[in-house]
């Protein structure tokens, strides 16, 4: 029974989505969620930034102690200790920006159920502080690379190139499992355990060369993280070392991690966006 | 209220329904999803909103109210954005803020700037323009002398200031409002009226959830009231909560019947008569204003009866509520009464109502909603004065005025 002249009203509001309709809100939200939250972290505690530093350094400390000393994974290998501790700050961006995302649209219940906002604003804001995290640690990074006598080139260009690419895998994940989480709790729980084995399954702790020969283009190919990780060492660290498509087999075989990076960011996506207008009800 | 866009509404509701389920069993987790595939299918619906229309023209101040459940928080949330809406649609023309809790995304360990900051673009602001309000922000709360404090060292009256005092710089052209807002002590209550009623002159449009019809009367222009998802009154706020009193004590199983006059009731009680005494006793159909006076009615009840309740609603000729009182209203209950036996209510008070007729409901309940007998408007008494003060009720008062050594004192009021 509409008694009301709709003509002269415009468009009916949409209601809660992913993206919202405005763009630069979408932008100026994440931002600021991100820079206060980086923030808390940041001066909570009485050393602030140096336990976020301390944390990838002191893993990188017992694992450079466990494998050169007892296990010698590293043995013969050139850089051993840059590698390893870039693997790990890597990673643990990577970890950081998915594992915190599972929960984070339930720890923003305050403000989902209480404001209009595009909701896509809640994992991005995750990202986002891992990257500001990931940007600071690459600065230490940098130090002890030079300090090993990594000699600076042209392809640390190719840094950020690898930088976006490992943050649109991980922001796949982040809207994926943050939306999962909302409807299956134990999102949480599974993720820790894929995390781990992603952990084991990269070339962290070893080198690709530590592999059976006909494992290593598997790897390169179906885990996009030991794909950017390949690259990594040999943009970064070591040009002697094999690039990603010399260890898939083939510029050819890249298009599966890319296809997989790709395809997770669209599914991503495409769950959130169908979550996004029900979050609120469902928390 | 002008400009060639007055004729459209700002906040236009049309047909709008929500509909949520409620899984019997929360089946959260996939072992219990696997395990039971098919179990989510049962689950209750609760229809939430009914087919809701209304449309708010600019510069309104517009009361949503109903009881607990009938649907308006839903409603709130819908027209904000936060819920989708199942069918139907909402037309918004202007930016719009929500207020559903002050301080949305307040972080007690920040400062009072970093708050400012996020609640702002929470709100709807750029982080620029949040930045740019905040000397605004902290003078209008005053508490630039505590602007350096973490967020948990403030008292939760200053940070009720804080937070009110961004929702007045944000500068939105429709407020929603919830009733939560109405936490505080009364000054800080009147304080945010004050400056709803300013936004409100500025042309701001404002629409406001409550269950207080004192606050709906006050300050609404019109209100609409919902029922278990439906509207059931949209018009004049004294309308509309004329009718939410009936619905609250209203309420009651079929056997309530609604004759010509107006009365209702199940019929276990009867109202026999209701009067008006002056101060000596004598029965009046005029009172003088400011002089002692009670109204009085006798009850008979038909069935036995524990703990019923009798209550009385005075309200003007233009049908404006001025008081209610009940026996209801007081911890102890009255009793237990047998079939047959009589009582009689009363109510003393000095009159203080303006000049003009008073016309008084009394009704009897039961068990808080079961109407036993209700007389609308049954009795009335002219109240006589020669001070016209304009307002619904004259209480007595001094005014005065000073300058230097001079000074002027009167007592006005019903003296």
């Amino acid at each position: 029974m509409s008694t009301l002249d709709t003509a002269a009203l415009g468009k009916p509001i949409k209601g809660p989505s992913a993206l919202g309709t405005d763009f630069r809100r979408l932008a100026h939200l994440s931002v600021t969620l991100a820079v206060l939250e980086f923030k808390l972290r940041f001066f909570g505690s009485v050393l602030g930034y140096l336990w976020q530093l301390m944390r990838p350094l002191l893993l990188f400390g017992v694992l450079y102690t466990v494998f050169t000393h007892f296990v010698r994974l590293g043995a013969g290998v050139r850089f051993y200790p840059a590698i390893l501790l870039t693997g790990i700050v890597l990673f643990t961006f990577f970890s950081d920006a998915t594992s915190r995302s599972v929960t984070s649209v339930s720890d923003r219940e305050n403000l989902v159920r209480k404001i209009e906002f595009p909701r896509l604003v809640v994992p991005l804001a995750v990202l986002l502080v891992a990257y500001f995290n990931l940007i600071l640690n690459l600065l230490a990074v940098m130090v002890f690379v030079l300090a090993t006598g990594v000699e600076p080139r042209v392809e640390w260009l190719a840094l950020p190139l690898l930088l976006v690419a490992l943050g649109l895998f991980a922001g796949g994940l982040a809207m994926l499992l943050s939306a999962l989480f909302v409807r299956f709790r134990d999102v949480q729980p599974i993720w820790e355990v894929v995390l781990q084995m992603l952990f084991y399954a990269s070339p962290i702790l070893y080198v690709l060369d530590a592999l059976p020969a006909d494992v290593r283009p598997q790897v390169v190919r179906f885990n996009p993280l030991a794909t950017i990780l390949v690259q990594s060492r040999h943009s970064l660290i070591d040009d002697t070392a094999p690039n990603a498509w010399d260890a898939a087999g083939g510029m050819v075989y890249l298009l599966i991690p890319a296809a997989i990076a790709i395809g997770v960011v669209v599914l991503g996506f495409w769950v959130f966006n169908r979550e996004a207008p029900r979050i609120a009800e469902e928390l | 209220m002008t400009g060639p866009a007055s004729n459209t509404p700002v906040v236009a509701v049309d047909d709008v329904s929500k509909v949520f389920r409620i899984p019997h069993e929360r089946v959260s987790t996939l072992k219990e999803r696997a395990l039971h595939p098919f179990r989510r299918s049962t689950h209750e619906r609760f229809e939430a909103l009914r087919g809701v229309s209304f449309a708010v023209e600019r510069g309104e101040f517009f009361g949503i109210v109903g009881r607990n459940g009938s649907g308006k928080s839903t409603l709130l949330k819908c027209m904000a954005g936060i819920y989708r809406a199942d069918s139907g649609a909402i037309y918004v023309n202007g930016r719009i803020s929500t207020f559903i809790e002050l301080g949305v995304g307040f972080n007690p360990e920040l400062a009072a700037r970093d708050n400012v900051l996020i609640n702002g673009v929470m709100l709807g602001l750029s982080p620029r323009e949040a930045r740019e309000r905040y000397d605004r922000v902290m003078d209008f709360a005053e508490l630039r002398e505590f602007e350096d404090l973490k967020l948990k060292n403030y008292s939760s009256g200053m940070q009720v200031r804080l937070a009110f005092s961004v929702l007045v710089q944000v500068d939105a052209d429709i407020l929603l409002i919830d009733e939560v807002l109405a936490v505080g002590d009364v000054s800080f209550q009147q304080k945010c009226f004050d400056v709803f009623n300013r936004l409100r002159d500025e042309g701001k449009t404002i629409l406001f959830v409550t269950h207080d019809m004192a606050a709906v009367r006050r300050f609404c222009h019109r209100a609409v009231l919902l029922e278990r998802g439906r509207v059931v009154h949209i018009g004049k706020p004294s309308e509309v909560a004329a009718s939410y009193v009936d619905l609250s004590f209203g309420e009651g199983d079929g056997s309530a019947v609604q004759r010509e006059d107006g009365r209702s009731g199940d019929g276990s009680a009867e109202i026999l008569e209701a009067w008006w005494e002056d101060e000596s006793g004598e029965r009046q159909g005029m009172l003088h204003q400011g002089r002692p006076c009670s109204f009085h009615a006798r009850v008979r009840f038909t069935n036995d009866v524990h703990n019923p309740a009798i209550a009385a609603l005075f309200g003007n000729e233009r049908h404006e509520p001025l008081m209610a009182t009940s026996t209801d209203w007081k911890e102890n209950g009255t009793g237990s009464f047998r079939a047959g036996e009589e009582v009689e209510f009363s109510v003393r008070m000095d009159m203080a109502f303006a000049p003009g007729r008073v016309f008084a409901t009394p009704w009897v309940v039961h068990g808080g909603h079961r109407v036993m007998d209700r007389r609308p408007e049954f009795s009335s008494v002219v109240v006589a004065g020669s001070h016209v003060s304009g307002g619904l009720v004259d209480l007595p008062h001094d005014v005065r005025l000073e300058a230097g050594e001079r000074s002027f004192q009167s007592q006005g009021g019903a003296v």
